[in-house]
């Protein structure tokens, strides 16, 4: 029996066995505990409730909605914010913690020492302590609507947010505008490609870009001038152009500053780690300084850069949950509201995990390809 | 190089240089006329707030207590500030490596315990203060340090499940750190707050606080234990055969030989996730919990002042500014201290 006992199969089945079963069991009794109290409560599970209509409001958001609508419309309208905010936070994030990187590498003491603060100042504070100040600067801090702060003429700043004129997209002004991104990305290109010492000579796609915008552009010339949208005052708010709500501009001020000191981190240890010979072995060539870190350092930094910098994209569709803090309506907001009023908390936790996890899930799948194509092939 | 050539040696440098000097030059002096000069130190109201055009430091010096104690009895706040007076002892009292120990297991389960008694009251002749009643730092420390405290070892079993050669408990252990780091800590607080009720049985109460705590001590655990996990695949193999060769059982092998070296190679990770726990705690603002955060804001909503809400809000970053930034250069010394025993 005791022989038994000691077989290194039999005790790890047993342990295996064992563990399980208490999984199970625990899983068992609290899934009895809530079918009693649903059942106590009177509270009904399914997912029906989800065509209803939601009957609250949201604030803002692309899609169209009216609180007659129904709960998937509402979680859409909260989805598309909330994706719309990581994409932007994160690019936004990546260009000033690029920045900030190189600042904190800087041979300049005192642009090295103001980075330096900048990182240690967002990264020891909690980031819903930004956000809420933040909010408070956009809201308390600015003027009202009749005293709107006019930075640039026709740009128009108060506490019920920014204001600013908007192009009307009407008749020859779309072929206008994609002709003038066309022209703005092929001369882009163009430089970009120069300076990264690819080809002398625009290649055909670029060419044809060009040409494309050239050809819409002269569009507007022969037709119709831009027009815009201006916004006015009226009463007391601001009518017409387009408007950044002053929650929007809080949350993504927040997330951008914390963020880009996190990914300034990252940025100053990959280059770091990019041994000293590469940047000597350069300088023999006879390169600057710009194109050595351009050409030489950062392809190589990249490869260090991209798992870390993977889990900070993850934070970020996180930490847009923060939302709920200033009360922009992204997704976990719209949930919150949602689960508040229909009691179907069991409903919206499960579609709330679900809907972050494939979010994180698909981040971290597109990451790991990324990452695949630019890892070093060795043999 | 001279401090001249680094300042002024190129064109970029230059333009940098003078930009930034002349954004300094420019702004001290207004933070300064703002913050000292005209600012308002002392007033028992917010009319000599509503005049002045600088700070108004008053409105802390007249709400510091409710900041850091929230709505707890204004009568019993000796007991609060002497709870958080012990916690704070018993982490400086942590902090040398020469004083760790068995003993500092012991002595920490006593100040928990003692700080749960004294907030908690109904014993010792103390008035009984239901949890909804805490708030402020106090609440913002034992959040903390229960999701940390409870969440290290549980993160370490997570670790050590999802190494392990049996597919259970990996399994298990895998699936809980995957989904858990998955989600926003804001939808794991909404979760405890709201399914733990119905997932108890009936006349099992369980508090506000106690359910964002288990909230972070979750969410703690699957963080560390990746961590954990980073240092025990530093461990070479040969470490565990060894031991296991001389004898000792698995769970000897793991105490004694495997983890001391694990934890050892990833204190700076570790102390980056205390200082993200540390944070993470103001997120209880979103259950309702009158942390330190809260606080401060339900300080600013009192009428009989001019809200002064950076003023609030630097204080309330500054303070986990210096927990923070405290557990950092913390981390530096162990790291320094640790490479002694391997540097030549």
């Amino acid at each position: 029996m005791l022989r038994f006992w000691f077989d290194r199969r039999v005790r790890s089945a047993v342990w295996q066995v064992a563990i399980l079963a208490a999984f199970l069991a625990a899983i068992a009794w609290l899934t009895a505990n809530t079918l009693d109290n649903l059942a106590r409560r009177g509270i009904q599970t399914g997912f029906g409730f989800l065509t209803r209509p939601a009957r609250f409001p949201i604030s803002e958001g692309f899609l169209a909605y009216e609180p007659t609508q129904t709960y998937l419309r509402a979680f859409a309208v909260g989805l598309l914010n909330t994706i719309y905010v990581s994409v932007l936070a994160i690019g936004a994030a990546m260009v000033i913690g690029f920045v900030i990187g190189l600042a904190r590498r800087s041979l300049n003491p005192l642009v090295r020492g103001v980075a330096a603060s900048f990182v240690e100042a967002m990264r020891n504070t909690p980031l819903v302590v930004q956000l809420l100040f933040w909010y408070a600067v956009l809201t308390i801090g600015l003027p009202s609507p009749r005293a709107a702060l006019e930075p640039a003429p026709g740009l128009f700043l108060s506490l019920r947010g920014l204001f600013f004129p908007w192009p009307i997209l009407s008749g020859w002004a779309v072929p206008a505008w994609i002709g003038l991104a066309a022209v703005a990305l092929s001369v882009g290109t163009a430089w970009f490609g120069r300076t990264a010492g690819r080809a002398p000579i625009p290649p055909p796609r670029v060419i044809a870009i060009g040409g494309l915008g050239l050809a819409a552009a002269s569009g507007w010339a022969v037709g119709a001038s831009l027009s815009f949208d201006r916004p006015a005052l009226q009463g007391f708010n601001f009518t017409g152009g387009a408007t950044l709500t002053p929650e929007f501009m809080a949350l993504m001020l927040g997330l951008v500053l914390y963020t880009s000191a996190f990914i300034g981190e990252i940025v100053r240890s990959g280059i770091d780690a990019v041994p000293k010979g590469q940047w000597e072995a350069a300088r023999s060539l006879g390169l600057r300084e710009p194109r050595i870190l351009w050409l030489v350092i950062l392809p190589q930094a990249v490869r260090l850069m991209v798992p870390p910098m993977t889990s900070q994209f993850l934070n970020v569709v996180k930490n847009t949950t923060l939302a709920l803090a200033v009360g922009y309506p992204d997704f976990a907001s719209v949930m919150a509201t949602t689960i508040n009023q229909t009691g179907q908390a069991i409903e919206g936790v499960l579609i709330l995990m679900a809907v972050y996890l494939v979010i994180s899930l698909s981040v971290s799948a597109l990451m790991n390809g990324y990452n695949k194509r630019i890892m070093l092939v060795t043999r | 190089m001279s401090p001249l050539s680094v300042l002024f040696g190129s064109l970029g440098s230059a333009v940098l240089t003078i930009a930034l000097g002349a954004v300094l030059i420019l702004a001290l002096p207004r933070i300064i006329q703002w913050g000292v000069i005209d600012s308002v130190w002392s007033a028992n109201d917010g009319a000599a707030c509503r005049e002045a055009t600088g700070a108004c430091w008053a409105f802390l010096r007249a709400k510091f207590r409710q900041i850091t104690f929230g709505i707890y009895p204004l009568d019993q706040q000796w007991r609060p500030f002497l709870a958080m007076i012990l916690l704070f002892a018993c982490i400086l009292w942590s902090l040398p490596p020469r004083n760790w120990g068995r003993s500092l297991l012991v002595l920490w389960g006593t100040a928990i315990a003692a700080f749960l008694i004294l907030m908690q009251g109904g014993l010792f002749s103390l008035v009984p203060v239901p949890s909804a009643y805490w708030g402020g730092l106090p609440v913002t420390l034992i959040l903390a340090v229960s999701a940390l405290g409870i969440g290290f070892p549980l993160g370490i079993v997570l670790a050590l499940g999802r190494r392990s050669a049996m597919a259970v408990p990996r399994i298990l252990s895998t699936g809980l750190i995957e989904i858990i780091r998955g989600l926003p800590l804001v939808s794991l607080l909404f979760m405890s707050s709201i399914m733990l009720p119905i997932m108890l049985p009936d006349g099992m109460a369980i508090d506000k606080l106690a359910r964002a705590g288990v909230a972070l001590t979750i969410f703690s655990a699957a963080y560390l234990a990746e961590i954990v996990r980073g240092g025990l695949q530093a461990v070479p193999a040969g470490q565990e055969e060894a031991s296991r060769a001389l004898g000792l059982s698995w769970g000897q092998t793991m105490r004694l030989v495997v983890l001391p070296q694990a934890l050892q190679k990833v204190i700076p990770p570790l102390t980056n996730t205390i200082i993200v726990m540390v944070k993470n705690t103001a997120l209880v603002l979103v259950v309702g919990l009158f942390d330190l955060l809260s606080s401060g804001k339900a300080a600013l909503t009192d009428p009989a002042w001019p809200s002064p809400f950076t003023e609030t809000y630097l204080f309330i970053a500054a303070i986990y500014f210096v927990m923070c930034f405290g557990i950092s250069r913390y981390s530096a010394f162990l790291e320094r201290r640790a490479s002694i025993g391997t540097a030549r």
